[in-house]
């Protein structure tokens, strides 16, 4: 390239220019590590976190259990009393809940980011109102559970997403207008989730309650791997879709600029965000407000990293995996849906989000 | 020098939701000199800027990259050789300086081919050109708006494009920071041989900095050509509607446009009618009336 002929006139010792030059990429190059590094730190921190989470909710129970053998069972050993506690009771309910806190975290940091936005997330955005809106819909009209129940959801937020990506969209979809049309979409699913549920029998409508609410409760194998087997292909192509964030974060005009495809990338995005949100609410219900938090809480820990996508998913499976533990074991003798747990963390943080925005007059 | 990369346009017909602001224009951009695009507001020069980095398609005409339709090609393409700063940009929360820079090698990676050390060396050098390097490790957000600016051309440098172009790029800056970006274009420019077009608001430095001055009005261009040749005060009050005299610019020797508005005018500049196109003061027009004696003119 010419630049580079320009740079080099001669090829007789380094200059003192040259000089400047490698000292500016030893700059560049050190400043690159430092980031790298402390994200790599706090991915790590992390799983360890999630790691003791797993463990904790393993051991404690009706029958405690020591974490040693815990661990020890997990590794394949143990007796067949703590087997069968810690591998069939209390295993699928945590990994389950493990993987759909990470699908949330995940999918909140990628439409937070994307759309540049903290109130973007799937569950303020009315996409989870979307999947709650069929689920509930096929549960108390059709009488559906199980698998078809959880395929409701997912094709639920789907159809929500395309409904406010398509009322959205001028020539281009705008962050902003976004947000706002997926919030009105929000409003109207609840009432028709309001409406289902009044007009419907009461214990028909009692179980759709729980699950609205997100519960992790009575969850076995059998919902763990439907659930692994959307998150395998899933997650990848997530965090590969995400290189083009690093354009698509500097605003419209400037990655197209960079030579992003600007609308091809965002479908692609949002497509992946809305089928995470989606799985995940069908496994445990919306379970509200961890997507809605995950990122931000990421993002603080690993600040000035883009779009932090990894911490954001292991910081959406400690909520949900600590939550859990709170909502099983903390809270006195009933036993509460998680989601009762995260929206007590949640909705401060809303609250608190939209009067700082009001006060800069911004985001919200 | 880098003159290789050609960029026109044929009978480009722009316009959003239906309305038309430039109307069939067919311009070149001479390689590796500095253009600048003035006309007042709403003129379509943005516009035009926009669809030559194929921001924006044409409803009719073309866009041409060394002979090609730029909104033919594949973006990536056009992105290794034309990079553009649009007007304004904002930097998402939180960014660092040397990721934003660093964003500006997109165009360069792929799946497979991630951060190397050309990438290193890139940023380095879009950081040095611009000053910016102490500040690598800074959140974009916490720098001054001048500061801000020079960062966001680091970015466009980065990509190492030989054809950049730039839309309004010393808007919010004080006066002392718009010459700063504008030498730094002119450094570029003479070290490097890289094409640049600049839609500028001032006039008097789009004259000092411009090789090749384009004046846009209603869509249209009214002249083309280096600022000698073609700024006359009768061209400005053309383009702009407004009274001027043109001086010769005692820095530079380029033209230096001196604005004339309704006060504040000495009797030398006010009385004597300017040059033609201009418009004639109507009668009953608040000019300072002949009859009444001005008090600088009195003494």
């Amino acid at each position: 390239m010419s630049r580079e002929t320009a740079e080099h006139p001669a090829k007789a010792g380094p200059s003192p220019r040259d000089e400047r030059l490698a000292d500016a990429v030893r700059e560049v190059v050190r400043v690159r590590r430092t980031g790298r590094a402390r994200s790599t730190t706090v991915c790590l921190v992390l799983s360890a976190a999630v790691f003791a989470a797993l463990c904790l909710s393993l051991a404690y129970g009706d029958l405690m259990i020591p974490v040693g053998d815990v661990i020890a069972t997990l590794a394949g050993g143990g007796d067949a009393g703590t087997q069968f506690v810690v591998l069939e009771l209390r295993l699928p309910r945590a990994l389950i809940g493990l993987l759909v806190g990470a699908a949330f975290g995940l999918s909140g940091a990628v439409f937070q980011t994307l759309l540049r936005n903290p109130l973007a997330s799937p569950d303020v955005i009315g996409i989870s109102a979307g999947a709650s809106a069929a689920a509930v819909l096929a549960g108390v009209t059709f009488g559906a559970s199980g698998y078809a129940l959880s395929a409701s959801a997912v094709v639920g937020s789907v159809l929500s997403a395309a409904a406010i990506y398509a009322l959205a969209w001028r020539q281009g979809v705008a962050g902003y207008r976004l947000v706002l049309v997926g919030i009105g979409m929000g409003a109207a699913l609840s009432s028709v989730i309001s409406h289902l549920l009044t007009s419907s029998d009461v214990s028909v409508a009692q179980n759709a309650l729980a699950w609205l609410t997100g519960s992790l409760n009575g969850r076995s194998w059998k919902q763990f791997w439907p659930l692994l087997a959307a998150l395998v292909p899933l997650v990848p192509a997530t965090f590969a879709a995400a290189r083009s964030l690093r354009a698509l974060q500097l605003g419209d005009d400037t990655a197209m600029g960079l030579g992003s495809r600007v609308e091809r990338g965002r479908l692609v995005l949002i497509g992946c965000g809305v089928a995470l949100a989606g799985v995940a609410t069908g496994a445990a219900g919306p379970v509200t407000f961890v997507a809605f938090v995950a990122a931000p809480i990421a993002r603080r820990l690993v600040p000035r990293q883009g779009a932090a996508l990894l911490p954001a998913a292991l910081t959406g499976a400690l909520i949900v995996l600590l939550a859990d533990f709170t909502a099983q074991h903390l809270l006195g003798a009933t036993q509460y849906p998680v989601g009762v747990v995260t929206s007590v963390i949640g909705a401060p943080y809303l609250l608190w989000l939209l009067a700082g925005a009001n006060r800069v007059g911004k985001g919200g | 020098m880098s003159a290789e990369h050609t960029l026109r346009t044929r009978d480009v017909r722009l316009g959003y939701d239906g309305h038309e602001v430039v109307k069939g224009l067919s311009v070149d951009i001479p390689p590796g000199r500095i253009t600048m695009i003035v006309g007042p507001n709403a003129c379509g020069k943005s516009t035009l800027l926009r669809s030559m980095a194929r921001l924006l398609a044409p409803t009719s005409g073309e866009v041409l990259l060394d002979g090609k339709s730029v909104h033919g090609m594949p973006t990536k393409e056009v992105a290794a050789v034309l990079g553009i700063l649009p007007q304004s940009p904002v930097a998402p929360d939180g960014i660092t300086v040397s990721d934003l820079v660093g964003r500006g090698r997109y165009p360069h990676q792929g799946w497979f081919r991630r951060w190397t050390s050309e990438d290193d060396e890139a940023v380095a050098q879009a950081l040095l050109a611009t000053d910016v390097l102490e500040l690598a490790a800074r959140p974009v957000d916490e720098l001054s708006g001048g500061q801000r600016q020079r960062v966001w051309i680091a970015m466009a440098l980065s990509q190492r494009t030989d054809i950049l172009l730039l839309d309004e790029p010393t808007t919010y800056l004080d006066i002392s920071h718009q010459l700063d970006v504008l030498d730094l274009l002119t450094d570029l420019n003479r070290e490097y041989g890289s094409t640049i077009a600049v839609v500028l608001h001032d006039l008097n430095l789009a004259c000092r900095y411009a090789d090749h001055l384009i004046a846009m009005k209603d869509g249209r261009i009214v002249a083309e050509g280096t600022p000698a040749e073609i700024v006359t005060a009768s061209l400005v009050t053309e383009v702009f509607g407004m009274r001027c005299s043109v001086a010769e610019d005692p820095a530079s020797g380029t033209p230096m446009i001196v604005p004339m508005g309704r006060h504040h005018l000495t009797r030398a500049s006010a009385s004597p009618v300017p040059a033609s196109g201009s418009p004639v003061p109507a009668p009953g027009s608040p000019l300072p009336a002949s009859g009444a004696p001005h008090p600088a003119t009195a003494e």
